[in-house]
């Protein structure tokens, strides 16, 4: 039976965002996408997420915080990185402050690209995120219930 | 003078013991459709509580320290003891006692942790209780003086008329805090039953996975122990009665429900205010009424 796919929750993170993409994160949750369809509960505690939305590129002063966010995680977790700065940078890209994607710092399961990534394909993320997490679930099984 | 039988008693703790966690999923997964449709949504399944569930006790066991586990099962253990106690028939101060015991050990798991989210979930936590124990104890008081026994047994087989007919303002009153109980706005304070936003998650902030389940299925059991209560103020010595006080509690739960969805948080200072007024003029009120004209 797949235990992760029917309750997969999110913890969304705004990096160095434009909040475009943030808008469209919560546009999902509104009655027109209603993300709550598929037990997706949009949650502000990490030790209770299992996806992590990440948008905008990555800072020097956020590198910090998402390394503790992810590292709060329980097993299994999968990572998206939502947009086109959480993808690789974006235009903000050869900032002096800009370390670039998400994957400079955590490693990302997802990328949904986009400025800004529309919320069919932030969807669309989400459920191959699911399977992932459904993967690695059956990956954490094998070796016993032990992490990695 | 006719009473139930201890094996009866017993076989209805034992329902409640096996038959709560489903009830209490159910409900919960009523809550969330109700709630979406109220807000446009179509909302999750029906089922989404029992996934969540299943989904939480497949995760990474996460704990802070092994002392807060223990505390978890206890508030566990003692809500499982409150409502067989119900179920059972038992002395209603009992209950309510070993119900304030149970939340006790949910405050202090939150406060063992030393997150400073946690701990002010528990501070808050507190304080809910704080503003809902005199009226869970009048309400008590509220059955003895209607009914003249604190036994929810006694109360099945001996009372003619519903104790709503003597307790309308103790049964409001009752409402006011079954709200905080049920981890509804406006009184969500600790930690609400939805997946808002305050202070992180305020008292359930740090378990996670396993651990987090233990308290959702904790509340289920509490939840259904509540409805047993609001039910209580519908039945009488016709057995029938018992199916007109279900549905006088699901009534009840989509009030709460609807209370949720049209409200916003409240301040604890106006929480405290507001339960104790209600309390006072409404529990107070009805029990002095009852006890002079009776």
């Amino acid at each position: 039976m797949s235990k992760m796919k029917k309750s997969p929750w999110i913890m969304h993170y705004d990096g160095a965002s434009c909040n475009g993409c943030d808008i469209e994160v919560l546009a999902c949750l509104t009655p027109l996408y209603d993300v709550e369809r598929f037990g997706v509960i949009n949650t502000g505690n990490p030790k209770h997420a299992d996806i992590l939305l990440i948008t905008g590129g990555i800072n020097t002063q956020c590198e910090s915080v998402v390394k503790q966010i992810y590292s709060q995680m329980a097993e299994p977790k999968v990572v998206v990185a939502v947009g086109i700065c959480a993808c690789n940078g974006g235009v903000f890209k050869d900032c002096y402050n800009i370390k670039g994607g998400v994957d400079t710092t955590i490693p990302v399961d997802v990328y949904v690209p986009g400025c800004a990534a529309r919320p069919e394909s932030i969807i669309d993320g989400v459920v191959k995120a699911v399977d992932i997490l459904e993967e690695k679930y059956e990956n954490m099984k094998k070796k016993g219930g032990k992490a990695h | 003078m006719k009473s139930i039988p201890l094996e009866a008693r017993l076989i209805a703790a034992a329902i409640y013991f096996i038959a709560a966690p489903f009830i209490g999923g159910l409900l919960s997964g009523v809550d969330r459709v109700i709630s979406a449709r109220m807000q446009g949504r179509k909302g999750p399944s029906i089922f989404q509580g029992f996934y969540d569930i299943v989904k939480l006790l497949s995760k990474q066991r996460n704990c802070v320290n092994k002392i807060q586990v223990m505390y978890l099962g206890s508030f566990l253990f003692f809500i499982i003891f409150t409502g067989a106690l119900f179920f059972a028939g038992c002395d209603l101060l009992m209950i309510f006692f070993s119900l304030t015991t149970a939340n006790i050990f949910l405050a202090v798991a939150a406060a063992s942790t030393n997150s400073p989210y946690a701990t002010m979930g528990a501070q808050r936590e507190l304080l809910q209780m704080l503003a809902y124990e005199p009226m869970t104890l009048l309400t008590a008081v509220g059955f003895y003086v209607a009914t003249g026994t604190f036994k929810s047994a006694e109360m099945l087989t001996q009372i003619d008329l519903p104790a709503i007919v003597s307790l309308p303002g103790v049964f409001v009153g009752f409402l006011f805090i079954l709200v905080i109980k049920l981890r509804k706005h406006p009184y969500d304070l600790s930690t609400s039953h939805h997946a808002h936003q305050e202070v992180v998650k305020g008292i359930s902030t740090e378990f996670s996975g396993p651990v987090y389940a233990l308290m959702e299925l904790s509340h289920w059991y509490e939840n259904v122990f509540l409805m047993g209560i609001v039910s209580m103020f519908f039945i009488n010595n016709n057995p029938w009665s018992i199916l007109w006080s279900i549905a006088a509690s699901v009534i009840v739960y989509l009030v709460m429900i609807l209370v949720d969805n049209t409200n916003a948080r409240m301040k604890w200072d106006n929480m405290l205010k507001n339960t104790w007024i209600a309390t006072m003029v409404l529990g107070a009120l009805n029990i002095f009424i009852l006890h002079i004209f009776k």
